[in-house]
């Protein structure tokens, strides 16, 4: 069984460590980093509860390699406030009650964040497309949904007035 | 879950990767080529398969491409699903890949998950597999020996089974691009799932062109999750070739591709009903492809 030295940017940080090959994402990500707001839930691709950015992107990390994200960039829920301001998408959580248990919402916010960076204003139905690999089992998605929308008006008034310095 | 313990390969070169396919494979069986992974990794986490050696061909350039070439659409063997979902040219020409690809798994897998692995899976649940055969695709296998071009009739051998040796890899898929004016043609795959990220309960591909006539000139209907390998209906392709289009034959060709199905009875249904629905599917694809060849 080899042995890896990998080095993978997350949140900004670079990070170097030694690595099992069969060591998940999720697993470098919450015991070797500490980083612990990325849950596992199903462990089996489907509830989306560990979906981190990987180069930009939201997928599962409980299904790719420690190893796979060798020389790559991670950004996980622990990344989105910035100087002690929460992002956006967790304000909208906060504002609409976009959760109850929490279990899914570092997963819905990561998917959340990754679709308002592509698109400004999703319709509903891209919301709950983007969000259909992400299990919520309380909310029954509809303050999820006001959320995102809660998050995508915020960020375009951010942009139509810049900031004063 | 923990996979069982294995080496981890990340070549940068096809040869790299031919290299190592040829000790750990093709002489001691034990080598696997991880491509998106979204199959194979949960497969070795519940400890359902194992390898010695996993072969991450995800750092070798020039896998990942959809573009038109010599009559055929060439989609490269690590080829996102997301890609194809998000291509402009295949939601024009090929709506039936696009069809597909938006209801494989979900968003974040898609992300990952490549077309090229979803094949080489030899998965009959997957949805590529039926899309392929109405396609009529080729696969194309690279090797320290070359390139081969295997017709996707050809391919699947079994459950998780493969023309692929040991050393091949799947590096690209050939599609033959759809006849245009004056015949139309159009696509369509339709599935039926209980929830998004399931395997189909039944699912139907169809491809079709149209005569100048309006006669079926030639249609391919695939099937998936509807026995051990994936289907060609193939009866049901020469009930319809040839003719028109009529309601009747529509049904009896729906008739004839759920004869052709052998589903196991599970969480998802009994036989019966997973016959009934390849039926109601099959008819469902095959309007929808007249529609998108009438519009053309």
């Amino acid at each position: 069984m080899s042995q890896h030295e990998i080095q993978v940017k997350v949140n900004g940080s670079e990070h170097k460590a030694t690595v099992e090959s069969r060591l998940l994402l999720v697993h470098l990500l919450r015991e070797n980093l500490a980083l612990t707001g990325t849950h596992i839930g199903c462990d089996t691709t489907h509830c989306g509860a560990c979906t981190v950015l990987l180069d930009g992107q939201p997928v599962k990390s409980c299904t790719v390699l420690a190893v796979q994200a060798d020389g790559r960039e991670v950004m996980t829920v622990e990344g989105l406030e910035q100087n002690g301001q929460l992002h956006p998408i967790q304000n909208g959580f906060w504002q609409e009650h976009g959760l109850q248990c929490g279990f899914c919402t570092p997963g819905m916010l990561m998917t959340g964040y990754a679709l308002l960076e592509q698109s400004s204003d999703p319709s509903e139905a891209e919301i709950r497309r983007a969000i259909s690999g992400n299990l919520c089992r309380c909310t029954g998605y509809v303050n999820i949904i006001k959320s995102v929308q809660h998050a995508a008006a915020k960020l375009r008034s951010d942009a139509a007035t810049p900031a004063s310095t | 879950m923990i996979p069982a313990p294995f080496d981890y390969h990340a070549p940068q070169t096809l040869e790299e990767a031919f290299a190592l396919l040829t000790s750990h494979g093709a002489e001691s069986g034990d080598a696997k080529v991880l491509s998106g992974g979204q199959s194979l990794l949960p497969l070795l986490k519940l400890r359902l398969g194992a390898t010695g050696h996993l072969v991450d061909i995800g750092r070798i350039p020039g896998l990942e491409y959809i573009k038109e070439e010599g009559g055929f659409l060439l989609i490269g063997g690590r080829t996102r699903e997301s890609a194809l979902e998000h291509s402009d040219l295949v939601r024009a020409k090929y709506p039936i890949l696009a069809d597909t690809a938006e209801v494989i798994a979900d968003p974040l897998v898609r992300n990952l998950a490549t077309v090229g692995g979803n094949l080489a899976h030899g998965d009959p649940a997957n949805d590529h597999p039926a899309t392929m055969l109405a396609l009529s695709a080729e696969v194309v296998a690279t090797s320290p020996r070359g390139t081969r071009t295997i017709v996707i009739d050809d391919f699947f051998l079994g459950l998780f089974q493969t023309a692929l040796a040991a050393d091949e890899i799947l590096t690209e898929i050939r599609i033959p691009e759809p006849p245009a004016s004056p015949l139309r043609s159009g696509g369509a795959y339709v599935k039926l799932e209980r929830k998004v990220g399931d395997f189909a309960t039944a699912a139907a591909a169809v491809q079709l062109t149209l005569g100048a006539g309006g006669a079926i000139e030639r249609v391919g209907i695939g099937l998936t999750n509807a026995g051990p390998m994936p289907i060609r209906a193939s009866e049901a392709e020469r009930s319809l070739t040839g003719q028109m289009p009529t309601e009747e034959r529509i049904a009896e060709a729906a008739r004839l591709a759920a004869a052709a199905t052998s589903p196991g009875a599970d969480r998802r249904g009994q036989i019966e009903y997973k016959r009934q629905m390849a039926r109601v599917l099959t008819m469902r694809a095959l309007k929808k492809a007249l529609a998108r060849a009438e519009v053309h």
